[in-house]
C-alpha cells in the first residue's frame, strides 16, 4: 500500500442508466462498469449468441489521427497495412514495442478525413502518449473524450439496426458508415469482440442514453455487461489485453501472425519488426493455444500447465466457464512442442493435476457477416 | 432445528448430532451464477476454519471455510450435475456437506438468523 490517493473512479455517460437497470457495478480499468444485469452472465451470454445484446464499452479510448501522413506514420508503430486501408474499412492491429511485445490491440478505421482509433480502456493513456511520443511531428492525435461507444452484438443485430437505417444490413464486416439513429449522428462499424455479427456505435456522450434506450426497446435486444463480454470473447478465441497478450508476448507467440501484413513482412519498419519478422522466419518457443479441461472445474488465469510427464510447459492466461460450450474453456501459452491440437496436458488447480487437452481455437465458431 | 450463520456467510443447521453446512443467500448473490463446486472427501477431519469446499462462479473461485469442526460424513453429490442449486436454494437443496458435530459449543459464537440479517444489512 502507498500513501497516494486512489484515482477517482470514472463513470461512462450511461452510468445512471446502468444503475436504473439494476446492474451490478464493478470497478474496471478505472471506471464503474456493469458486470451484469439482474438476468445474470449466463443468460446475457446465451442471449447474445441467439439474439442481440447491448454492451456499454464507452470506457474504451477513441481518437482521431489527422494529417496527410497519418497512415504512414502510424505504420511505424503497428504491423498492419494502413496505407492500403480503403476508406470506410476497419482493421484490427496491435501497437508493438521495440522488443516486439504488444503494447495494446486496437481497431483502426479509415474515415477518409482521418483514422479513427479504438483502444483498450486500461491502456488508453499509455497508448496515446506512445503515439504522440513517436509520431506527433507527422500526425495530429485528437483524443475524443466526449463520446460513448455502444456495441450491439448478436445474429439479430443487423435486423435491429436496419429498422433505423436499411444501409446497416448491407454493411460488410469490418466496414464503417455514418447514419442517424433516433436523431443522433452515429459513426458505426460492423465489428465487435464477441465472435458474433454486430456493430460498434460511436455517439456523442449526450446522445448515448437516448440511443441505448431506443435500441433496448427492440424486442430482440437485452442489456449485457462485462461478465458476458468476457465469456463471449473467450469462447470466440479472442485475446483479452492484459491477460492473453501484453508487453511480454509478441503477435507471433499469440497466434496473431495474420496482423503482420504481407508488405510489412518484406519491409518491416515498425517497432520491434526485427524481432517479429525473425520469429515469423525462425518460429517461436511458445504459442497461445486453446485448452479444454476434461472435467468440470474451470482452470483460471495463472494456472500452471504441465505435460503428462509432469514438467511445466506453460500457463493459463484466460479461463472460465463457457456458457455456449457448457463447460470450462481456457487459453494459455505452452511450449511449441505441446501446441498441437489433441495434445494431453495437466492443469494444476488447487494443487491437483486435472487432465485436459490442447484444442483448436475458437471454441465457438465466429459468425461474422461477409456476404 | 436451528440455523446459525458465520461472518463469512456460511450457515450451519443442526440435525441431531450432525451439522449441515452451506453458504447464505447473500453469499450466493455476491458470487453470481455457480458453475462448479469442489466438495471435501467423506471422512476428512476438518478443524474450525479449514478450507472445506471451493465454489466457482462464472467469474471466480471462492473458498468455503467450515465454521464448525468435525469429520465429513456426507457431501451433496447433486451439486456435481446441478451446482446452480446453490443459487436457487442456498439454505435448502444447495447445502454443501455434513460433519459429525463433536462440540455443539462451537456454535455459540455464531449468529442467529436475525443477527445475521442485521449484519448483512450493515455491510451495505
Amino acid at each position: 500500500m502507498t500513501d497516494q490517493k486512489p484515482e477517482p473512479v470514472k463513470e461512462t455517460p450511461l452510468y445512471a442508466f446502468h444503475r436504473e437497470k439494476g446492474a451490478k457495478m464493478v470497478p474496471f480499468a478505472g471506471y464503474e462498469m456493469p458486470l451484469q444485469y439482474p438476468g445474470g452472465i449466463i443468460a446475457e451470454h446465451l442471449h447474445t449468441r441467439e439474439h442481440a445484446s447491448l454492451f456499454d464499452v464507452s470506457h474504451m479510448g477513441q481518437a482521431h489521427l489527422l494529417g496527410d501522413d497519418a497512415a504512414a506514420a502510424l505504420e511505424s508503430l503497428v504491423p498492419g497495412d494502413l496505407q492500403g486501408l480503403a476508406e470506410d474499412r476497419t482493421h484490427y492491429t496491435v501497437l508493438t514495442n521495440e522488443r516486439g511485445g504488444i503494447i495494446d490491440d486496437l481497431m483502426v478505421t479509415n474515415r477518409g478525413s482521418c483514422l479513427f482509433l479504438v483502444v483498450n480502456a486500461a491502456c488508453k493513456e499509455g497508448d496515446f502518449a506512445h503515439i504522440q511520443n513517436y509520431i506527433a511531428a507527422r500526425a495530429e492525435l485528437e483524443i475524443l473524450e466526449d463520446r460513448a461507444l455502444i456495441a450491439l452484438q448478436g445474429p439479430a443485430a443487423a435486423a435491429v439496426l436496419s429498422r433505423f437505417d436499411p444501409r446497416a444490413g448491407d454493411m460488410k464486416f469490418m466496414t464503417a458508415d455514418t447514419f442517424r439513429i433516433g436523431g443522433a449522428s452515429c459513426f458505426v462499424t460492423r465489428s465487435g469482440y464477441t465472435g458474433e455479427d454486430g456493430y460498434e456505435i460511436s455517439v456523442a456522450a449526450g446522445d448515448a442514453e437516448g440511443l441505448v434506450r431506443l435500441l433496448n426497446d427492440e424486442p430482440e435486444v437485452m442489456l449485457a455487461g462485462l461478465g458476458s463480454r468476457d465469456s463471449l470473447r473467450l469462447e470466440a478465441g479472442l485475446c483479452l489485453y492484459g491477460a492473453d497478450i501484453d508487453v511480454s508476448t509478441t503477435p507471433i507467440e499469440a497466434g496473431l501472425s495474420w496482423v503482420v501484413n504481407k508488405r510489412r513482412r518484406q519491409n518491416g519498419g515498425f517497432l520491434g519488426s526485427d524481432v517479429i519478422l525473425g520469429q515469423l522466419k525462425n518460429g517461436v518457443s511458445r504459442k497461445r493455444v486453446g485448452i479444454r479441461p476434461d472435467g468440470k472445474a474451470p482452470a483460471r488465469a495463472h494456472t500452471a500447465i504441465e505435460a503428462t510427464a509432469g514438467n511445466t510447459i506453460g500457463g493459463v492466461t484466460s479461463g472460465s466457464y463457457g456458457p455456449s460450450v457448457e463447460g470450462p474453456v481456457a487459453m494459455g501459452y505452452v511450449e511449441t512442442g505441446f501446441a498441437a491440437p489433441a495434445t494431453p496436458v495437466n492443469l494444476i488447480v488447487r494443487g491437483k493435476a486435472l487432465p485436459g487437452r490442447v484444442v483448436k481455437l475458437p471454441f465457438v465458431e465466429r459468425r461474422y457477416f461477409n456476404a | 432445528m436451528f440455523v446459525k450463520y458465520s461472518k463469512d456467510h456460511e450457515w450451519v443447521r443442526i440435525e441431531g448430532d450432525t451439522a449441515v453446512v452451506g453458504i447464505s443467500n447473500y453469499a450466493q448473490e455476491q458470487l453470481g451464477e455457480i458453475v462448479f463446486v469442489e466438495l471435501p472427501d467423506v471422512g476428512k477431519k476438518l478443524k474450525k476454519g479449514d478450507q472445506a469446499a471451493v465454489i466457482e462462479s462464472v467469474k471466480a473461485a471462492s473458498e468455503v471455510y467450515t465454521p464448525v469442526p468435525g469429520e465429513v460424513s456426507e457431501v451433496n453429490g447433486k451439486l456435481d450435475s446441478t451446482p446452480a442449486k446453490i443459487n436457487t436454494d442456498a439454505t435448502g437443496e444447495g447445502w454443501l456437506f455434513k460433519v459429525a458435530l463433536s462440540d455443539p459449543g462451537e456454535l455459540d459464537e455464531m449468529m442467529d438468523e436475525g443477527d445475521y440479517k442485521a449484519y448483512v444489512e450493515g455491510l451495505g
